[in-house]
């Protein structure tokens, strides 16, 4: 286990690239998500406003 | 009909009299020519004062200083390069006149480069004195200097036709067009050390030679292509 | 054949169309990645020179690799939107862009720890392939920038589209640049003569990872696109059938 996470005295390099690269990717998913539910939300509003008129 | 009857003008009058007009624009209202200027000599001065004065150190510093001043000055002077164009509608006319738009982008680039540029190579050697340059360099540093404006120039004019009329378009500008400016700096700056050193500077110039030939070969028609879209 | 392409143009096809690829993509990759993350920090053989460091190339390479893909995405769908005059493919454009900046980020980020321990610095400046890298973020910054200062879309598609093939001259030089100057940087070791340089290994599990990547990227970028036709047809019928069902009485 230890050797795991020592990666022959580069496991500081290794597990904080492997690490920023998930995060980086976790961000893209929840961030294109969200802007989805976002625009999804807008649209419903505007389109209700302008029916109501 | 002759040429004569209908009025047309050739392609190298039309050309020149774009040219005439910017350069004789420019001659009225002298601030254009002599801010830059100032700004490239004042921005040079910049770094000894506040890096310190040791004579090492500038003559080391001097190619980087020189030319990062130089760009800086180019970028700034942009955005008023189609600004009082788009503004009286006679952008609109050299858009639809039968003149290339491209050649006209062209002619207004080298109108720019003869108000900005070339002020700025002359006095150059100038400010590579107070940078303690030895004297071998400066022919060198001009050479790349000129190379290196013409091509700010002409990439200029694509940022510049990019972003006319738009708000706060000068620092939109200057992000733009410094991604492609950078590989000029890098290499104007590295020759002109190399020149200090005295080893070969020929693979330098030959790249900035280059780069100036492929802006001035396509950024023409990039330049035109983003006028119309700017201009609708 | 080709109705099939004109009607992927068409808003409302992509946004089903998409729909229904987008997770295929998204298991695709995620399996491909952790086959490849598994296998690339736990099975493959220890690099001679580089000790366990060099596993960093499992993330390094896929990111390097996709910015640059996603700019040549998003310049030939800004180059078709522009002669073609596709709207859907302007869309493509601009869903490609923040992703592609992520990428670059990526790359530079997880290429400077690797350059840390091997070369001993965190950024080198004279380096050809570091410095073009990092001017290709900086092209995504303004194709962004640009995209945002201009308020009317059709304007903005069609300036950015200029401003993305413009910059696209940087692409070979980033990929060249190892071979044309000096470089710290390694040269190619996938795609040269003779085969990949490097034991299988070391390579499938790279391969995976690329190829879990790109599947990601795939679905991340239908993702972006169907949000960005939402909005863009906000004011049309089909948009209003999507939000509203008919049973909706507004």
């Amino acid at each position: 286990m230890s050797e795991i996470l020592s990666m022959g005295n580069y496991g500081a390099y290794v597990w904080s690239s492997f690490g920023l690269t998930m995060i980086v990717l976790v961000i893209c998913i929840v961030q294109g998500r969200s802007r989805h539910k976002s625009v999804l939300k807008d649209v419903v509003i505007r389109i209700k406003a302008m029916e109501s008129k | 009909m002759s040429e004569k009857a209908l009025n047309m003008p050739s392609l190298s009058s039309g050309f020149l009299s774009v040219v005439r007009r910017d350069v004789l624009l420019a001659w009225k209202r002298p601030g254009d020519v002599l801010n830059p200027l100032f700004f490239f000599a004042m921005v040079s001065t910049l770094f000894p004062l506040a890096v310190g004065p040791s004579s090492e150190q500038l003559a080391f510093s001097g190619p980087g200083v020189v030319w990062v001043a130089a760009l800086l000055a180019a970028l700034l002077s942009l955005n008023s390069l189609f600004m009082s164009d788009f503004e009286d509608g006679s952008l609109d006319q050299l858009i639809l006149s039968p003149q290339p738009l491209p050649m006209t982008a062209l002619a207004k680039a080298l109108a720019h480069w003869l108000i900005t540029g070339l002020p700025l190579v002359l006095v150059s050697p100038l400010v590579a004195i107070t940078f303690q340059m030895p004297a071998q360099t400066i022919s060198v540093m001009m050479v790349t200097l000129t190379f290196g404006t013409v091509s700010l120039s002409l990439l200029g004019s694509i940022g510049a036709a990019l972003t006319v009329g738009l708000h706060r378009g000068t620092a939109l500008l200057s992000l733009l067009i410094l991604p492609l400016a950078m590989p000029i700096l890098i290499f104007g700056a590295r020759t002109v050390s190399l020149a200090a050193a005295d080893d070969a500077v020929s693979a330098g110039v030959y790249f900035l030679a280059a780069y100036c030939m492929l802006t001035l070969t396509l950024a023409p028609f990039a330049t035109a292509a983003a006028l119309r879209i700017s201009n609708e | 054949m080709w109705t099939f392409f004109h009607k992927l143009a068409s808003p409302p096809h992509f946004y089903d169309l998409a729909a229904k690829f987008i997770p295929w993509f998204a298991v695709i990759g995620a399996a491909c990645v952790a086959y490849g993350t598994i296998a690339g920090l736990f099975f493959a053989p220890a690099d001679y020179q580089q000790g366990d460091a060099f596993r960093i190339i499992y993330v390094h390479v896929p990111s390097a690799y996709l910015s640059m893909m996603a700019y040549m995405v998003m310049a030939i769908s800004a180059a078709i939107g522009l002669i073609w005059r596709i709207k859907l493919s302007h869309a493509v454009a601009a869903a490609a862009a923040p992703l592609g900046a992520w990428f670059t980020f990526l790359a530079l980020m997880t290429g400077s720890i690797w350059g840390r321990p091997m070369w001993g610095t965190w950024w080198e400046w004279g380096d050809p392939r570091l410095t073009s890298e990092l001017l290709m973020l900086f092209l995504y910054f303004g194709y962004m920038a640009l995209r945002a200062a201009i308020d009317d879309t059709a304007k903005a598609d069609k300036a950015s589209a200029v401003l993305a093939l413009v910059g696209a001259v940087n692409i070979p030089i980033i990929h060249f640049s190892v071979e044309w100057w000096s470089s710290l940087h390694q040269g190619a070791t996938l795609v040269r003569e003779g085969g990949p340089a490097i034991q299988t290994g070391m390579l499938y599990p790279l391969l995976a990872m690329i190829f879990g990547f790109t599947f990601i990227f795939g679905a991340l970028i239908l993702g972006r696109v169907r949000t960005e036709v939402l909005f863009r047809e906000r004011r049309s019928k089909w948009v209003r059938k999507l939000v509203l069902p008919e049973g909706d009485q507004a």
